[in-house]
């Protein structure tokens, strides 16, 4: 949660804790080769990172999900704000 | 994520960080916490709420639909070693139930403290006792565990 520009919310294409794959770096490779080194997620494996901007408590911020090693974490999608569920 | 407020206090006295991702941008974000949420909930939402625009944070955790265009109802509990121990993934028109949510910290955070040495068994609760896996314990589930459902 410190730098305060990012460009949109991506994954990482590795696991947290760990550097992108080779080629991973996704300023320079194709679309095809991100998507073949992306890091799915299973239950026991590590889970893929990622970072994106936020909105928190009033501010516009990045988080970064490796930022959180350490900690438990509850990470909960849902389809849509103003949605009525 | 009004009723994951509700019960934020509680994950975060077991020491659970969160986080919500849905493909709505953080302004969005702002106007429903300031405008809806913070009403249903005593101070809005306390945690990042993060904004995958192009789903592709959804499509590496498996729920983001492409018809749609947005993720589905996806939960995971991740350990302190960024290892995913739990994952529920929903449609749409159904809610998740916190407590539930809570039952299964409770359950994965007794059994990474005993390092193996014990399991909890279907429908466990903390305080209720929990099964101790090895040889002895082979057939002999029924003498010391019974559903309670």
């Amino acid at each position: 949660m410190s730098e305060p520009e990012v460009g949109c919310a991506r994954p990482t294409g590795a696991v947290v804790g760990q550097s992108p794959p080779k080629g991973g770096d996704q300023s320079k490779s194709t679309e095809k080769t991100t998507e073949e080194t992306m890091v799915q997620v299973r239950v026991g494996g590590k889970a893929p990172d990622f970072q994106a901007p936020a909105y928190f408590k009033g501010k516009f911020t990045n988080v970064k999900l490796s930022d959180y090693l350490g900690k438990w974490v509850l990470v909960c999608f849902y389809p849509g704000d103003f949605t009525f569920v | 994520m009004s009723a994951v407020a509700g019960k934020f206090d509680e994950l975060q006295k077991l020491g659970v960080e969160v986080m919500s991702i849905s493909v709505d941008s953080t302004f969005v974000h702002k106007i429903w916490d300031e405008e809806e949420l913070s009403k249903m909930t005593k101070d809005g939402i306390p945690w990042p709420m993060v904004a995958d625009g192009s789903g592709a944070i959804g499509k590496v955790y498996g729920v983001y639909d492409e018809n749609s265009g947005v993720n589905i109802r996806g939960r995971f509990i991740i350990d302190p070693d960024g290892v995913v121990q739990a994952m529920e993934v929903m449609t749409p028109p159904v809610g998740r139930k916190i407590s539930e949510t809570i039952r299964q910290v409770h359950a994965f955070q007794h059994v990474r403290k005993m390092k193996g040495t014990e399991a909890c068994p279907a429908g466990w609760e903390p305080g209720k006792p929990t099964l101790k896996p090895g040889p002895d314990l082979v057939g002999k589930v029924w003498k010391v565990w019974k559903s309670d459902e």
